[in-house]
Parts: C-alpha cells; structure tokens; sequence
C-alpha cells in the first residue's frame, strides 16, 4: 500500500479519481491550492485507488496522508 | 481630489497605497478578510470594514460586500491594487452605477484588453506588432486545424488560454505528436482556473526575454510612457526579479525608442486612461511583440518610481480626480538603476509555497537607496490563503554594478526565520555570471 502525502500546507481543489479506479504512475490524483497556486499531486507509481481521505475545499496540513493506492 | 477613498485589496499594496493617501491628505478605508484581522494594513487605514471570510471569493473577490463598505464608508473611489478585482470590469462598471470612481481605466478598455486572442487581434490591426499565432481560439473538435495552424506557425508552438494569466495553462509544443494531448490538458486546466477552456497557438520564441513598458494617460487623451522594466527573471511564467533599465535594451540602437511608441500606440488603441503596462517579449535578434496589456498598477511599479522620482500611485489618483496629466514626455529622465527582488514563502529550490508563522522577520534598513515594500511584521502568519509575496526589496544605484552590489548587502541583512523563503535564490541569481553580464532570458532561473 502506497500513502500519496501532501508536500505542502493548503486548500484540496479538486480530486480527480474515485476509489476503485486505476491510474498509471504520474496521472494527476488531485490538485491542492495554496498561494495562489495549483499543485497537482500526482500517483507515485501504477495502481489501484483504495481510499481517498479529503475533499474539495479541504485544508491539509504538509505531510498529511491524502489518499492510499494499491501497486500493480 | 478625492477626500476618502476605499482599498480593494490587502497586504503590500495596500500599505503602499495608504502612504501616498496620507501624503496626499486622502482618508483610507481598508477591507478584509478575516484572516487578516490583525494585519498592518488594516491596523494603518482610517477605517477598516471586516468583509468575509479567508478564501479569496469570500472577501477580496466578493464585489457586494466590497461595495457595501464603499457606501457605508462615504468613500467616493475605490483604488482595485493588483490581482483580486482589477481587472475586472464587471467590477468597475458596479462602482460606476454606485457613482463611485474606479481608479484605473475605461471599462471598455479593460474588455478590450482582457482576453488574450481578441487583445491581440486589435493590436495587430493598430499596427503593434504580435507573434505569429492563431486569430481564433482552437476548437477541440477540429484536430485537423489546430495541427495545420501549428504547422504554419512552426515548431515550437506555445499553447496559452486566451483568458487568465500567471501562466497556469502555459504549455511549450515541440513537434505534432505532442500537439493534441498538450491541447487537451492546457484546456481542462483554463477551463478549471478562468471558467473558459478557450486556448490559442503563439510562435514559442526560445531564449527570449521579457520587457514591459509602463505607461500613463489622463482623461484628455494626453498620455507617456514611463520607460521599461526588465522582467525576464522568472519561475514558473511568474516574475521573481526586475530591474530597469533593461540591459537588453542599451544593446541596440534605438530599440528602447521603438518599443516605447509601440506601447504608446497600443495604449492610444484603447483610448487608454490612467496607469497600464504592455507587456513585449523581445527575441534574440531585437524582434519584439505584443503579450498583453496589464491595465492596472504592476506589483514591479517601484523599480520605476526609484529611476523617474515619480509616485505613480499618486499619478492614479490624479487622473481619476479628472486632474490633466502634469508630467511630459521630455521631462521625464531615467537616472541610475533599480532592482526589485520579491521575497516570497517558497522554498527556492522546488518553489513549493511555504506558509507559516513568521517567528523572526527583520527586513534591511531602508534609505533613500533601498526600500522596503510589505504587508507583514515579525510574528505574523502568512496564511496558504493569499499570493506568497512577503516583501519586495527595492535598490538603487547610480549604475548596475551598484544596484547589483547594494541588493546583495541589503539580502544579507534581511532575516526571516518561522517559513522557507527565498533570499538565498536572489543572492544566488545576482551571483550568476550570465546576470552579472545582464545577457540573461527567461530561462535563467532553470539553469541556475
């Protein structure tokens, strides 16, 4: 199991998968705002999503686990 | 002149604005979110109005609770700043059936030069010139044209969004394969950021660098040009560094002259009126093109008041009072060189945003050479709710080298501590051989 973790301090803009769906490695998972900016945060390797833990609007703090995906 | 005016805006810009109001004996009314409760410039303005929350389109976006103040306030302009509601024209056409003055331009002018493709369009048809580049937004239904636009135009190509800015959208095409795919995402991220997934294709200029002159026009039609800002130090598509004069521009022969008119003749294209800047990308043979007009005070406009000795703040509010402009091409003289470094919450290598509370926060001695512009003071928290400008350090000197060599002083003796930050990118970058030189593009950040 992979824990996909916020680089940084901000708001969730959009989450761009659901549970269940498989993305490859480098697919954009969500995008988080702060300072004005849009950070994509995208899959660290191919898999399969197993949960995602925010929603738009959220704010996440540097660290914080955003979503799990299981490797393919 | 006015008696009262309201400040759209927070943080630098606002202080800034209150200075010039105070020297001019025009009372200020600050709005603000409520996370800015105890910031400085609220704490600086005669009245302050809480309008909202933190997020932007809570409070600095929030066009009724802003006009809301205005009335309740009696304050018979609103000064936009930068970002938020400047360039918005729905906006200043609001102020303008509350009577009250929007300061800054005509609201026709603002929609004229607000999308990217119809902006370029009617430049190109005022004699400004543009790069080469589509006439119409690409479909994404028509594959076909886009790759044939793109292949007159000649690789690379840059997919820009017609509306917005900041870069977000910004993508550099190499060859065909690539098109189509860059073409669909640069569409979903303007659609996601501006609400219009229009984008065009522009002749991608490599090693190009960019230069915008800044302008002024008065109500009569009288207008001048207040000579360049070198800007091509950028992360990102987003400024980091400028300095003026431009080095690129003492390299040829009437260059400065030719670019200056052009911006004058893209602003009288406009009916312009106040403070504006044409933004040029300049390629390596001295070729020059129209990018867009900012039609509003630039974050960078202090590098410009440092050289000229003219407070263009000051000049705003005039022209919106209905005063003719006082100052005349022949008149103004450029002396010495500035600089202007913006210190932001980010770290410098990855330029990730770094908020945080600022536990040490000491900025240089200010003097008649070296200013300080900012919004906070030591033990404030900058928030991930607002733009990561902390401060902007500005220097002169009678010549580069002593700007370069008074900038580096003055970085040293900044402290900030609490946050990542990015002084040491700027020492860094004046370090640089290339920029020493002043033979630098816009890819100098990457390759530091």
């Amino acid at each position: 199991m992979i824990e996909v973790k916020s680089q940084i301090s901000g708001t969730v803009w959009q989450v761009l998968v659901e549970v269940g769906q498989d993305v490859s490695e480098e697919e954009d998972l969500l995008i988080l705002e702060s300072m004005k900016m849009e950070i994509p945060v995208s899959a660290p390797d191919n898999g399969k999503i197993v949960e995602v833990l925010v929603a738009p609007n959220q704010p996440v703090q540097e660290g914080q686990v955003l979503m799990r995906l299981e490797q393919s | 002149m006015f008696k009262r005016i309201l400040i759209a805006n927070r943080g630098e810009i606002a202080r800034r604005i209150i200075r010039t109001c105070r020297k001019l004996g025009i009372e200020t009314v600050a709005v603000h979110s409520d996370a800015d409760m105890m910031a400085a410039f609220v704490n600086e303005a005669d009245q302050a109005f809480l309008i909202g929350l933190a997020q932007p389109h809570a409070s600095y976006l929030n066009m009724e609770a802003v006009l809301g103040a205005a009335e309740q306030s009696g304050a018979e302009a609103v000064h936009p700043g930068y970002g938020f509601l400047s360039e918005n024209a729905t906006f200043a056409a609001r102020c303008e059936q509350l009577g009250i003055t929007f300061i800054g331009p005509t609201i026709a002018a603002m929609e004229a030069m607000s999308e990217k493709v119809p902006a370029r369009n009617l430049m190109q048809s005022a004699g400004v010139p543009v790069a080469p580049g589509t006439a119409e937004p690409i479909l994404m239904e028509d594959p076909e044209k886009a790759l044939a636009a793109a292949a007159e135009i000649g690789y690379p190509v840059l997919v820009k969004p017609s509306a917005g800015g900041g870069g977000i959208g910004m993508t550099v095409v190499e060859n065909p394969d690539k098109l189509l795919s860059a073409l669909k995402t640069a569409q979903g991220r303007a659609q996601r950021a501006f609400g219009s997934g229009a984008v065009f294709l522009e002749k991608y200029l490599p090693n190009s660098r960019h230069i915008e002159f800044q302008v002024l026009f008065d109500n009569f039609g009288e207008g001048v040009h207040l000579f360049e800002r070198e800007c091509s130090v950028q992360r990102r598509y987003q400024k980091v560094l400028e300095e003026t004069p431009s080095p690129a521009l003492d390299a040829i022969p009437g260059l400065r002259e030719r670019m200056a008119q052009a911006a004058l003749q893209a602003a009288a294209a406009v009916n312009y009126r106040n403070a504006g800047t044409i933004e040029f990308i300049l390629g390596q043979g001295g070729e020059f093109y129209f990018l867009e007009m900012n039609t509003r005070l630039q974050v960078e406009h202090p590098i410009t008041e440092m050289t000229l000795g003219v407070d263009l703040v000051e000049q705003q509010l005039r022209i919106a009072a209905g005063e003719p402009l006082s100052l005349s091409q022949a008149q103004l003289k450029p002396r010495g060189h500035a600089i202007e470094f913006r210190v932001y919450a980010e770290d410098p290598a990855t330029f990730l945003p770094s908020p945080g509370t600022l536990t040490v926060f000491r900025p240089p001695q200010a003097s008649q050479f070296v200013r300080i512009d900012s919004g906070f003071e030591e033990g404030d928290t900058v928030t991930p709710y607002y733009d990561p400008l902390l401060a902007k350090l500005i220097v002169w000197g009678e010549n580069r080298a002593e700007a370069i060599e008074r900038g580096r002083q003055a970085l040293a003796d900044f402290k900030i501590e609490g946050i990542k930050h990015n002084l040491s990118l700027h020492l860094k970058i004046l370090a640089n051989e290339q920029f020493r030189l002043g033979r630098y593009d816009t890819g100098l950040l990457n390759r530091l």
